[in-house]
């Protein structure tokens, strides 16, 4: 019998026949995501005082097909809202790896019920308890900033792995108050990241054809953070649905339903089903350049 | 040495259900002398550790087994920082090193830690203290005492449990520094060699004072009392060089 230590515990080649190590092997090449296959586009947003507006269309393409609708923004918790551009079932994926992460979260850090230890058991210092109960939850689980943090650090990892998520995603919300002033009002926080782990923030953002076309509009309402202080919601809200409407005039992977959110610190307003409003094509009349026009 | 058959490891019961190792841990702690706190930790040697801005460790027991739960909790808390942009909760990095001295308790070949710490800071929920044991167990806390007679010093925090809420600074470091002053011997005193105190607040980080800095709190703390003679040089509590 063979008594050599590759042999322990396995089954005897004399009784079972030799292993077939073929059943271990892969049967074809690991492969990774070489190019986004179902695609959405364009997602924009802008910072206003107390809070941000992000959008984004309902279009998933296949290709040029438009091939059907989907959920563009995602609302993480009170504070967070995410908006992905580029590939759909990657953006599915993620949607099931924080919905995890956000279960995660409210066992760790949720109302704290519970956790806090009793003082002392006179009257007075019970209702104080009760008191520190409630405001327990304020401050606790992930605000904007931490949520964006932890995707860059996922997608990052995910292109060292040359297996890239392949999704453009902004992050609007709500920051968390430092720690050394945890009394300060949350701030409006936006800010992006790409399949490459490449972060950054700004007054306005945008992906896709966004990045292009939405822009520069947006760039106009607020050129800076200085500006993001003098805009309220409803101008904000005003030019958001503005740029929406120039990315369905323009981009031909648009669609006229999109999904508009507002997080304040009162918490998200997410419609999923805005139409393009008041559109006039007559500007398409004086368009040269393109197609097959000859004059 | 050993007093039973059933002490040579920590996962064998004795016939009465105990765990000797986990009990010779726990005796540890009780060697080491005292640490402890209202949201305030003093103690002598170098037995405040600061582990992040937020927060810092007292310990009683074995100091090297505290160097590698503070190396981990260091190591832990820069993670939260780095993933989350945020500092860890105090409950969660308690909670983790509760469950890894828990898991040295029933593997075969690994002894428990023989050190007691406690935990103190703020994090995004306010202040906390937690107490952390060999075993494993863990317990939120508004003030404890742990290591060598540390319970006088418990008993003086007990008394005085109902003034900590409203306490101002400066009062809670005197309570840390009277209860302290509990649980050394009769003939001993505080004094700035074999004192600090760790400090932390909302909108303060965690610091420790050691040193000339204490000299005000521990004068304050003590003028009315100290009517005895200057201690001596030999009679004060010994300090390790």
């Amino acid at each position: 019998m063979n008594h050599l230590p590759q042999a322990w515990g396995r089954p005897r080649d004399d009784i079972y026949g030799a292993y077939n190590h073929a059943h271990l092997a892969p049967s074809h090449p690991t492969t990774h995501t070489q190019s986004p296959i179902v695609t959405g586009t364009s997602v924009i947003a802008l910072k206003f005082r107390g809070g941000v507006v992000i959008a984004a269309d309902n279009l998933a393409s296949y290709g040029s097909l438009a091939l059907h609708r989907r959920e563009a923004a995602e609302k993480f918790n009170d504070k967070a809202v995410l908006g992905f551009g580029g590939d759909v079932s990657d953006m599915q994926y993620l949607d099931r790896y924080l919905n995890a992460l956000a279960i995660r979260e409210n066992y760790s850090s949720g109302s704290g019920a519970g956790e806090k230890a009793s003082s002392t058991s006179t009257d007075a210092s019970e209702e104080e308890r009760a008191e520190s109960l409630d405001n327990e939850g304020a401050g606790t689980g992930m605000a904007a900033n931490n949520l964006h943090k932890y995707l860059q650090k996922l997608l990052y990892r995910r292109r060292s792995d040359f297996n890239p998520l392949w999704n453009h995603i902004l992050i609007a919300g709500l920051s968390s108050p430092p720690p050394n002033a945890p009394d300060a009002s949350p701030q409006p926080f936006l800010k992006s990241v790409d399949l490459l782990g490449t972060a950054f923030g700004a007054p306005s953002l945008a992906t896709g054809f966004g990045a292009h076309l939405a822009q520069p509009i947006l760039r106009r309402v607020v050129p800076d953070e200085e500006a993001v202080k003098k805009i309220d919601e409803a101008t904000a809200v005003e030019a958001i649905r503005e740029c929406m409407k120039v990315l369905w005039y323009r981009d031909a992977r648009s669609l006229d339903r999109y999904s508009l959110a507002v997080v304040t610190k009162e918490g998200v307003r997410l419609s999923e089903d805005e139409r393009v409003e008041g559109q006039s094509w007559e500007f398409a009349e004086g368009i040269r350049g393109y197609g097959t026009q000859v004059v | 040495m050993f007093r039973n058959n059933y002490d040579n490891d920590s996962v064998t019961f004795s016939p009465q259900g105990r765990i000797f190792q986990v009990e010779y841990a726990q005796e540890a702690v009780k060697q080491g002398s005292v640490v402890r706190n209202a949201e305030e930790l003093s103690s002598y040697q170098k037995k405040i550790i600061p582990i992040d801005s937020h927060y810092g460790v007292a310990l009683a027991g074995l100091a090297s087994d505290a160097r590698v739960l503070s190396n981990f909790m260091k190591q832990q808390s820069l993670a939260s920082r780095l993933t989350y942009d945020r500092p860890i909760l105090l409950s969660e990095i308690t909670h983790r090193i509760g469950d890894r001295a828990q898991t040295n308790t029933q593997h075969y070949g690994k002894r428990p830690y023989g050190v007691g710490l406690l935990i103190a800071g703020v994090d995004a929920k306010g202040p906390h203290l937690f107490e952390f044991q060999p075993s494993g167990v863990t317990q939120e806390m508004v003030a404890c005492g742990i290591g060598a007679r540390s319970q006088m010093a418990r008993t003086y925090l007990e008394r005085n449990l109902e003034q900590f809420a409203e306490a101002s600074r400066e009062e809670l470091v005197k309570h840390a520094l009277r209860a302290l002053k509990e649980s050394l011997s009769q003939d001993k005193e505080l004094t700035v060699d074999n004192t600090s105190v760790g400090v932390g607040g909302v909108k303060e980080d965690f610091k420790l004072y050691e040193g000339q800095e204490l000299s005000g709190w521990l004068e304050t703390t003590f003028e009315n009392m100290n009517t005895a003679p200057e201690p001596e040089a030999g009679e004060s509590m010994e300090v390790d060089s």
